[in-house]
């Protein structure tokens, strides 16, 4: 898994009937966390949203994604190879946690049981696997999401305020377990945050975006 | 094919309409090359002005459909002021819902054994307050005035328009409204009254018209509790195109594009009330009361709607007990004998018309599905917010079989079927269905399927699963309660069908519907108590699958239980 990524944000410019919204350049080398603050109102959903692929039509962007030096702006969500982390852990309330962790695993994995076991003990959950996911706490959801996420595979990784419904003492211990992980799969990603402590703890460059004009 | 399904749902629902009114409208004026019509006349004109009663078949058909929709929507609007909070809105739905899934047919021959000089009431009052000793010489049931008829649409028609207000409100934010009226020394009902109905009435127009158009040109409730000299006008159409006289379906023909007339006036008529209403109304919120004596109409609010669903609820009472009835003499208000054999008589005639109904119904549920289904997934995946212009008109024209008179367009369509070649077959009963049971599944899942989280699927695809599976594997399953939901409704509209299976079956296809209203001329309580409770309680099977399946498949899974 320790192939190195490399995502770059080219000339990016968003815009909203006519009206830009934001401008981005940046360049994120494997294992790097990229952060972007800003108020509400500033466009960070709007970019997150741009990156995965999900970009409603009302918006228009320019500029060039480039994940490993392919651009990837025009690509459908699902071949973009970039992960996502929500503020709600969402997992599948319809699989059992080993379902969770199946869902992401490429289909070329030959030993998916063994990958997902192996996974679940280095976060602690050996023997959940089949635990129904409503039934786990909120530290133990986010760290399966983070697993699901990881057994993925992705290229890159996006953090859309990943921590702010976890409890206070409990965001230290999630916030390191994240960048380790994603430092350690040498994966570039990009948290949007409006809590500072979340920038501090990610370690790498802030970008302030202002409120739209 | 996805991007097709929204075209294709329209074309499905607007052409046979058009072609079923243009082939009404055609031979009301004298030309059906097939029956030697070949020049254009007045003809059937001046023979359905001279038919006897016809005045009178107008105006039942009129009044019958304005008041319905007046007592059933007061009923309803009162009902919900008297709550004024969602409080009681799960408790309200709970009894609400089972009632809807009541065929037109079984309420009316539960509503006909209960009001009737020899039903339950009759017996219940007899002879100690009455004094009867046989059933009083009175025609309640079949009134000329249509009385019976109003009666027994209100029933069906309170819990429809309940549930369509308790869909819109949660838009609305009542409670706050009714909050901030309330702080202003307002009374709670009169602040619901005041501040909720003018914003919830735009909202439930549509479903309140519908309501009118079916009122006024409905058959079955009609052959069962409408007047008989003269007959609704529904009714007397469909004597006259079921005659053995053909050329009397020119003035069938004449007679359905009147109806088409009578119930666009009668909506006409409910547009100018609304303007009257919406005028004295606003004076009335200018008037700026508070709301003083609240308490009686308070206790009509509650009072009216547990009077239909009581009403509802002992009708279907009273069918149970007719089907095990032996001999039952008339003041008693319980047989003194009770016995299987009507049961066991009917049972091998049920077999076939249970099958058919439920092969039919079945049909016409899964092609409504899987085209709501495809339109709503285009939709989702083409990322446009459903409230967006060209979606609102595409909505409106779901509704269009729902206000245009089934009478009024499905003769015409059956002449179109005809010179096609079409032999009636089960499969154009089922495309028959399918414009009544579309509507209503759309209707049922739209809510669900676009309020459903977009970040899951979202989710899916960053994990590199494609669209389509994404669909099976996320979407499918985490909405199977509402999907299930909406066959059920489905299920129930298709089962109480009368009118199109009877036509575009050339009634060569029995339903439990068609053969349930067919005995009801007939006037054997016995037999038609069997038939009617067997009507009633096919839809409950469809309602106790959507509720029951999705709790046995997610029993090891909390999170599917309830909130979505």
């Amino acid at each position: 898994m320790n192939t190195a990524h490399h995502l770059v944000l080219e000339d990016i410019h968003i815009a909203l009937a006519g009206s830009p919204l934001l401008s981005l350049d940046a360049e994120i080398g494997p294992g790097e966390v990229l952060t972007v603050m800003g108020p509400s109102g500033s466009g960070k959903s709007t970019l997150l949203a741009y990156l995965a692929g999900f970009l409603a039509p009302a918006f228009q962007a320019s500029g060039r994604v480039l994940l490993d030096g392919y651009d990837i702006s025009r690509l459908p969500a699902e071949r973009r190879g970039i992960g996502l982390l929500f503020q709600d852990s969402l997992l599948f309330p319809h699989l059992s946690v080993a379902g969770n962790l199946r869902f992401g695993v490429p289909r070329t994995v030959t030993d998916k049981a063994g990958r997902i076991e192996a996974a679940l003990e280095q976060v602690g959950l050996s023997g959940f696997g089949s635990r129904d996911p409503a039934t786990l706490s909120g530290g133990q959801k986010a760290r399966v999401a983070l697993m699901r996420l990881l057994l993925s595979e992705p290229c890159a990784v996006l953090l859309d305020e990943p921590f702010s419904k976890l409890d206070r003492p409990l965001r230290h211990d999630m916030r390191r377990l994240v960048f380790d992980r994603l430092r350690e799969a040498g994966l570039p990603s990009l948290l949007v945050t409006h809590d500072r402590e979340d920038a501090e703890d990610a370690g790498g460059r802030v970008i302030e975006l202002d409120r739209s004009p | 094919m996805l991007r097709l399904a929204p075209l294709l749902i329209v074309t499905l629902l607007v052409g046979p309409i058009l072609a079923g009114l243009v082939m009404a409208l055609l031979p009301a004026f004298g030309y059906l090359p097939a029956l030697g019509g070949e020049r254009p006349s007045l003809a059937p004109w001046r023979e359905l002005f001279v038919q006897p009663g016809l005045a009178r078949s107008v105006a039942v058909s009129f009044a019958s459909g304005l008041a319905t929709t007046a007592v059933s929507l007061a009923v309803v609007l009162l009902f919900l002021a008297s709550v004024s909070v969602s409080r009681l809105d799960r408790w309200i739905r709970r009894l609400v819902a089972p009632l809807l899934s009541l065929p037109h047919a079984a309420a009316a021959f539960g509503l006909a054994f209960l009001i009737a000089p020899s039903g339950l009431l009759a017996r219940l009052i007899s002879p100690e307050l009455s004094g009867w000793q046989r059933p009083p010489d009175l025609l309640i049931v079949n009134d000329p005035w249509g009385l019976a008829l109003m009666a027994g649409l209100v029933i069906k028609e309170i819990p429809f328009l309940l549930l369509m207000s308790l869909a819109a409100l949660p838009q609305l934010d009542a409670e706050r409204r009714v909050a901030m009226a309330r702080s202003l020394g307002y009374r709670p009902m009169t602040a619901w009254l005041k501040v909720v109905v003018p914003a919830l009435y735009p909202l439930i127009r549509l479903p309140v018209y519908a309501v009118i158009a079916y009122a006024t040109a409905v058959v079955d409730v009609a052959l069962i509790l409408g007047p008989t000299l003269p007959p609704t006008l529904a009714v007397s159409i469909l004597t006259w195109y079921q005659d053995p006289d053909l050329s009397r379906r020119f003035m069938a023909s004449a007679g359905a594009v009147l109806q088409l007339g009578v119930t666009a006036t009668a909506l006409i008529a409910w547009w100018c009330l609304e303007c009257l209403v919406a005028r004295l109304g606003r004076q009335w919120l200018a008037r700026g009361g508070r709301g003083q004596g609240e308490q009686p109409l308070r206790l009509a609010g509650k009072g009216l709607i547990l009077l239909a669903s009581l009403t509802a609820f002992v009708s279907l009472a009273g069918l149970a007990l007719s089907s095990i009835a032996g001999f039952w003499r008339f003041p008693d208000a319980l047989p003194q004998t009770v016995t299987a054999a009507h049961w066991l008589r009917a049972l091998p005639t049920l077999a076939g018309p249970v099958a058919t109904t439920a092969l039919i119904a079945i049909g016409a549920t899964l092609v409504a599905l899987i085209l709501v289904l495809a339109a709503l997934e285009n939709e989702q995946r083409g990322g446009r917010h459903p409230a967006q212009g060209k979606l609102l008109s595409a909505l409106t024209l779901l509704y269009l079989p729902l206000i245009v008179p089934q009478i009024a367009f499905l003769f015409g369509l059956v002449v179109v079927m005809e010179s096609l070649g079409t032999r009636p077959r089960l499969w154009l009963v089922i495309f028959g269905h399918l414009l009544f049971v579309l509507p209503y599944v759309f209707l049922s899942l739209s809510e669900a399927y676009r309020r459903f989280d977009p970040r899951w699927s979202q989710l899916a695809l960053s994990l590199g699963t494609s669209r389509h599976a994404v669909f099976w594997r996320v979407r499918l399953p985490m909405l199977l309660a509402p999907l299930l939901t909406a066959g059920a409704v489905g299920l129930a509209i298709s089962i109480g069908q009368y009118l199109p299976t009877l036509l575009l079956g050339a009634g060569r296809i029995a339903t439990v519907t068609t053969e349930a209203v067919s005995l009801a001329a007939g006037g054997n309580r016995r037999v038609i108590g069997v038939w009617a409770l067997v009507q009633a309680s096919l839809p409950l099977v469809g309602f106790i699958i959507a509720v029951g399946l999705p709790r046995l498949l997610w029993s090891n899974r909390r999170g599917m239980r309830g909130s979505l």
